[in-house]
């Protein structure tokens, strides 16, 4: 099988390292070889942050570059404008519509840019809704990340269940409830 | 079974299924995890030393003393270390000895993008470089066995794509190895002139030794595929090749020091074009045009900077790229900022306000450095801070009343005290200000000398900063709470003043430590705020400004109540709890 490449992009904070680990989880058991690169340290700390996860037969490379990524799952939809050149002709972007403001924008130097989502809509196929909602509907706002995956797990030709025992996997105890009803409304955002 | 691994999670294993006894290192990204991993496993003794030389010294003790010994750094930390690791190259080890260091190209979290190869030349030992993590594992137990054959310490080289990478790993059983005995053997050990004569004739026989076990050790392969090119890598470097180039001829360098020059030339032989592809310099580049072997390809095409990716590859080497459409309008950068609630905030805030010349250091709090705080005048390496304070307003007395130092706990810690002692021993006047956050911030959490835990978290004697400047003969110490901008403002404008070097302590814990409770967030009362924008310079994540009013991001805010001091008009307000 060809390697497929997902990008996660968000803020750093956002909890992007956990969307990839379980991702992680979820390709490993499935037999694939799979290559995760992230980035510790300066960049966290409220920086653009960007992970990739890349899964196949023989994975070499661990990062993604532009125009190869065929899922970009963004925790933020400045960081969707930010990366979409790395989408690939035909891929899918999932983004949350929450905006965070960067430094620039907030000391006024720079402008959250308009209508991000109809413009990326013109370059890719793209799955965008306001996370938070859901995630507090399923219990924790904390779970955002996990709505996010739910999206993106109906785009992707892996079964449900899989996934399921990934966040179970992943996930602390307490909060698996919450979790999983995360994924599902994830799940349904994404087939509505 | 197989496991998703870290590479530095790969390393610690590695440590733990060698018979690895002793670790010892100092924080510094990418290089951090594999201490903390190597902590958790049994059988292994780890600890964080103060600075990376003193870690290094730790290990170096450890492997005389019979037990398989191991360091861990960044790039920058071998500048630190370099000092025993020259020596320990001349006196070889006893047990097993591996040093790791993670180079940074790119400079995701770095002050500079040096190429720790040539520190391995430099100090006449060998060195590893693996590319991914079941590599990492792998490399580590056959650091061993080279370090023990060929008595010298080994460097296994790593980088930001290598160490925070995650890929599939083996697991196996730990080596039972047995603490060596440990014999006096001064000839040996004992570095002083009269053996160090002998010992560097050692040294340059065991280099030719691990030439020659360059050119049969499976570390390096020859994959034979199309011949028009043929490609010498490694590390992360061959990833991106065989990306490109599934079906191209390349040979695989593991032990990228000393090279297998035989082999390479033989490879060279057997491809009609020869291209280098390296991060960083050109060191197995220019090791091949020293032995006249054909090089048709190298930096000219990659260049020195940065990382490499396969994207830069194809275009190096003009293979189509992939279709891309980039956003078409100018996408604002977001750079890393201060958390919401940070100690070092309020301090900076003053800092900028009273326009003082900042020589700063190695830290979260080099982020005060972006605007709009824009409170830092240099930063340099570990422990700069001090000592350039004192050379500066050494030449400018004029400006020792505008002129601060500022280091953090750790950072103090690991090389910023001798800058104080020197301050004191040279009649110095600078006013130092050591951020005292009580952990080490920006790797991620560490335990260090100044936090009365070790990294095993075992209650241990905290090392008072206001005790080590008091003996170290400054007069004037005190400690302000950084969060109380008057008082910060006042013990400056008092400290500045005088003619005497002085040391302000700004204690607050980190805002993350897991004890710190936030207080309720604050909230604008539109009808106070006159849309003066003073509160936007203290560069909190939490505020912005929408229509012409002031806005606190409720879901981010710690209520640190920083914006209601910045307030002249009392528009913030907290919540009731």
């Amino acid at each position: 099988m060809k390697t497929t490449s997902i990008m996660i992009v968000g803020v750093g904070g956002q909890g992007t390292l956990l969307a990839s680990k379980l991702l992680g989880n979820v390709l490993l058991r499935q037999g694939f070889d799979v290559k995760l690169s992230e980035v510790h340290g300066m960049s966290q700390r409220g920086g653009s942050v960007v992970t990739y996860v890349r899964f196949g037969d023989k994975v070499y490379s661990p990062v993604v570059d532009l125009g190869e990524a065929d899922y970009i799952l963004s925790f933020e939809l400045l960081e969707s404008a930010r990366w979409i050149a790395h989408l690939k002709k035909g891929g899918h972007l999932v983004t949350n519509t929450h905006k965070t403001p960067p430094m620039p924008v907030i000391t006024g130097a720079a402008q959250y840019p308009e209508d991000i989502v109809e413009k990326l809509r013109a370059r890719a196929d793209v799955v965008a809704l306001d996370a938070l909602p859901l995630a507090e509907q399923a219990g924790s706002a904390r779970a955002v990340n996990v709505v996010l995956i739910g999206v993106l797990s109906k785009l992707m030709p892996l079964d449900e269940s899989v996934w399921r025992e990934a966040i179970a996997e992943t996930v602390p105890k307490k909060f698996l409830e919450a979790n999983l009803r995360a994924f599902a409304l994830g799940r349904d955002a994404a087939g509505a | 079974m197989k496991k998703l691994m870290l590479g530095n999670a790969a390393v610690a294993r590695g440590l733990y299924e060698a018979g690895c006894r002793f670790v010892s290192s100092y924080p510094g990204t990418p290089s951090t995890e594999i201490t903390e991993e190597a902590v958790g496993y049994d059988g292994i003794y780890a600890e964080w030393a103060p600075n990376e030389k003193v870690a290094m010294e730790a290990a170096i003790g450890a492997s005389i003393a019979g037990a398989r010994s191991f360091c861990a750094m960044k790039h920058v930390g071998m500048n630190v270390a370099a000092d025993p690791m020259f020596t320990a190259s001349y006196t070889g080890v006893n047990a097993g000895m591996l040093i790791a260091v993670a180079d940074d190209p790119g400079m995701h979290s770095s002050q500079n993008e040096q190429d720790s190869r040539h520190y391995a030349i430099a100090a006449k030992l060998p060195m590893l470089e693996p590319s991914d993590s079941a590599e990492c594992l792998a490399f580590v137990k056959e650091g061993y066995a080279i370090s023990e054959q060929f008595d010298a310490p080994v460097i296994l080289r790593t980088c930001t794509r290598v160490a925070h990478a995650q890929s599939a790993v083996e697991l196996g059983e730990r080596a039972d190895i047995p603490l060596k005995d440990y014999v006096k053997n001064a000839p040996k050990f004992v570095a002083a002139p009269a053996n160090a004569v002998k010992r560097h004739v050692v040294v340059e026989e065991r280099m030719r030794a691990l030439a020659q076990f360059a050119e049969t050790t499976s570390l390096n392969r020859e994959e034979m595929g199309d011949t028009e090119v043929g490609f010498v890598t490694s590390g992360t470097c061959y990833l991106y090749v065989r990306e490109v180039f599934p079906n191209a001829s390349v040979f695989k360098l593991g032990l990228v020091n000393p090279l297998p020059v035989d082999s390479l030339r033989a490879f060279a032989g057997k491809v009609k074009k020869l291209i280098v592809v390296e991060e960083l310099d050109g060191v197995i580049e220019a090791h091949l045009r020293a032995h006249g072997i054909r090089v048709d390809g190298g930096k000219d095409l990659f260049g020195l900077l940065g990382e490499l990716s396969q994207g830069k590859l194809r275009a190096a080497m003009g293979v189509p790229q992939p279709e891309s459409a980039p956003y078409d309008e100018m996408v604002p950068a977001r750079p890393p900022v201060m958390c919401p609630g940070c100690p070092h905030r309020g301090l900076f805030a003053v800092l900028s306000k009273l326009k003082l010349t900042v020589m700063g250091d190695i830290g979260c709090y080099t982020l005060g450095a972006s605007a709009p705080l824009a409170a830092m005048d240099t930063t340099v390496c570990m422990g700069a801070s001090i000592g350039m304070a004192h050379g500066f307003t050494k030449m400018r007395p004029d400006a020792a009343k505008r002129t601060v130092a500022i280091i953090g706990d750790s950072t103090f810690m690991h090389s910023g005290m001798t800058g104080v002692v020197n301050v004191a021993y040279n009649k110095g006047v600078s006013t130092v200000i050591v951020l005292d956050n009580a952990i080490t911030g920006m790797t991620g959490h560490q335990q260090n000398p100044t936090t009365g835990l070790t990294l095993r978290q075992e209650p241990t004697v905290a090392i008072r900063i206001e005790d080590v400047c008091r003996a170290a003969g400054i007069e004037r110490v005190r400690v302000v709470d950084p969060q109380d901008m008057r008082a910060v403002e006042a013990a400056l404008r008092e400290e500045l003043a005088v003619d005497a070097p002085s040391v302000i302590i700004a204690r607050r814990p980190c805002m993350l430590l897991k004890y710190v409770k936030p207080n309720p967030p604050l909230a604008v009362d539109a009808a106070k705020c006159v849309g003066c924008k003073s509160c936007l310079r203290i560069g909190c994540p939490a505020i912005s400004f929408r229509d012409g009013k002031a806005s606190v991001d409720e879901t981010i805010c710690v209520g640190c109540g920083l914006c209601e001091q910045m307030c002249k008009f009392g528009a913030f307000q907290k919540k009731e709890a």
